[in-house]
């Protein structure tokens, strides 16, 4: 790895100046802290956490804010701070699996569609038009009904909707890729078509499939916490950010508390998601930069 | 003009048959009888073999796809298994609560959006030009379910000024639409702020300023008007999007629109009509947004020389 790293000094230098760029965007830097911190978070959930997500306890249900319990408690006397700590799993699981098959997908349909032509172009980009047709969260919600509802078939409806985009980007991409020099020089040489596709076209594009996946797992999040709040992701118990809330809304009137964080959390998350896709736009995309 | 409007309609043709396909595949692959949803615990096999007969499930599937495609285009979307009364005029009767919603919510993002981009745009790099979009960015971030409730309990409970849900008077529109413009105002305000910088840059706002013209005039005529061009079609696609329903918004502000309907028969596993209202808003979504395109090409002559 290193040696070929070494070789590529053009791409390398690439990405040192790209990486330069990001760091003097502050606001891109606090979206990379709160990512890189949720992380942790998700990944050390079962020793930061001050109590079991999962634990009832009758005695003490739906307190506020205390020292015993700093984000108070739901109805089932389940520390919610432990729960929002759970929670990040659920979030950064959909926010990289499903982000991960939709841009699979897209990266794979967008390279055909743009490097082949023809009628197989015409019918994924036929395809691409339909799904950006749709409203997307009702079509996700149709899908995740026909199949469902569960956390594994967010991740499903999610990857299999959210493609398009990326799909629609990598075919403009490979578009004027294509025709450029090494391509040609590949292809004298005897590359083999999928060689050509994945060994040398999609590195080329690798700046904007990064731009639109950190967009993306921020919308993912996004459409998890819509699809649980609605019942239709994750199931009771599992601590999804989007059914804490859907519990939460019942007692609203008498516990902001409970609605309050869950929904602080989603939103500094997705925050940090788009402010570091805006900033890694700016930095990857000089031509951009004004 | 004329010709590229026919060649918009013609292109809508096919998303439109792939719609009410990717719809029929959808509740084709929906576990569960039908008939059994239907009749709920009292059918006995006969009657239920005769009843999924009737229906025409039993027929292959091409069979039961062109039949269910030659219904939709005379306009006739089934049934609904809760009443079964026809689904389509029920969708029809929802529609003014979302359009109403969706007006209004337009209405406050657009104040909102506008206002913040072009301070913004003028006073660039400017503390609140920084904050304005900061505040933008949350905004994007931030559900609207979560909004939503938030306007709930300080408008509402807190301060009695607003009831708190159902539908009747402007009182009741106030919060869902504010909770609903949230998004696209955030999004209005930074399009807003990028395409009057991109203006501004330009060499006839030079050519403006170096003829001695006041900078208010600079700003408010000459720019102005080729920054709104970039942002009617912002707004035109953010009203496309809304109208195609507020499915979290309606769903808790009990407003009764189409959102509302969807997730309504989503619950009681009333699948003609899940149908229905996905086809139905996925039809007026296309068909909002070919509008936006025609206006477009009416405000910027040199899109219908493509």
């Amino acid at each position: 790895m290193n040696r070929k790293m070494d070789n590529k000094e053009v791409s390398t230098s690439y990405w040192k100046d790209a990486f330069k760029r990001l760091r003097k965007n502050k606001l891109a830097m606090v979206g990379l802290y709160i990512i890189l911190g949720l992380m942790v978070i998700a990944i050390l959930a079962p020793w930061i956490a001050p109590y079991d997500p999962y634990e009832v306890n009758y005695d003490e249900y739906l307190e506020p804010p205390s020292l015993r319990h700093p984000l108070g408690t739901d109805e089932f006397g389940r520390d919610i701070l432990s729960r929002i700590i759970f929670g990040a799993r659920v979030s950064l699981q959909v926010g990289i699996i499903a982000e991960g098959i939709a841009t699979a997908i897209g990266v794979l349909l967008g390279s055909i569609s743009g490097y082949y032509g023809g009628w197989v172009d015409h019918l994924i980009v036929e395809l691409t038009n339909i799904i950006f047709a749709f409203p997307f969260l009702l079509f996700v919600i149709a899908i995740v009904v026909s199949l469902g509802p569960s956390l594994t078939n967010v991740f499903i409806a999610v990857g299999i909707t959210g493609w398009a985009g990326t799909a629609r980007l990598i075919r403009g991409q490979i578009l004027s890729l294509k025709e450029s020099e090494y391509v040609e020089a590949a292809r004298a040489l005897g590359a083999s078509n999928t060689r050509i596709i994945f060994k040398h076209i999609v590195p080329n594009c690798i700046a904007p499939i990064i731009i639109s996946a950190t967009l993306g797992m921020g919308g993912a999040i996004m459409t998890e916490a819509s699809l649980s709040f609605l019942g239709l992701g994750a199931q009771p118990p599992i601590p999804s950010w989007g059914s804490m809330i859907d519990y939460a809304k019942d007692f609203l009137r008498t516990n902001l508390w409970y609605s309050f964080f869950p929904g602080l959390a989603i939103m500094i998350t997705v925050f940090g998601f788009n402010l570091l896709g805006d900033g890694l736009r700016d930095a990857l995309d000089p031509r951009l930069k004004v | 003009m004329i010709n590229y409007i026919i060649r918009r309609l013609f292109l809508t043709i096919p998303t439109i048959i792939g719609i009410i396909t990717i719809t029929f595949l959808l509740m084709y692959v929906v576990p569960g009888d039908p008939v059994r949803i239907l009749m709920g615990q009292r059918g006995d096999p006969e009657t239920i073999a005769m009843i999924r007969k009737q229906m025409g499930l039993d027929d292959p599937l091409p069979v039961q796809y062109f039949r269910f495609l030659g219904n939709i285009l005379r306009g006739d979307f089934g049934r609904s298994y809760a009443t079964n009364r026809p689904v389509l005029p029920e969708i029809l009767s929802r529609f003014p609560a979302t359009l109403k919603l969706a007006l209004a919510s337009m209405l406050v993002a657009s104040i909102i959006g506008l206002t913040a981009g072009i301070v913004s745009a003028t006073r660039q790099y400017s503390f609140f030009d920084y904050s304005s979009m900061v505040v933008a960015l949350m905004g994007v971030s931030a559900p609207v379910f979560w909004v939503g409730l938030l306007l709930m309990w300080i408008f509402g409970y807190t301060l009695g000024w607003l009831p708190i849900s159902g539908y009747g008077g402007v009182s009741y529109l106030i919060l869902p639409a504010i909770a609903l413009g949230v998004r696209p105002a955030a999004y209005i305000a930074r399009m807003t702020r990028s395409s009057f910088l991109e203006v501004l840059r330009q060499d006839y706002i030079r050519t403006a300023r170096a003829k001695g013209l006041p900078e208010r005039r600079v700003i408010y005529v000459h720019a102005m008007r080729n920054t709104l061009i970039t942002v009617i079609t912002v707004l035109g696609m953010e009203l496309a999007s809304l109208l195609s329903g507020a499915v979290l918004t309606e769903t808790i502000f009990a407003w009764p629109g189409i959102g509302r309907l969807s997730v309504d028969a989503i619950i009681k596993r009333d699948h003609p009509m899940v149908q229905g209202t996905v086809l139905f808003t996925a039809i007026i979504f296309i068909f909002a947004n070919l509008i936006v395109d025609i206006s477009y090409a009416f405000l910027d002559p040199r899109i219908r020389y493509e």
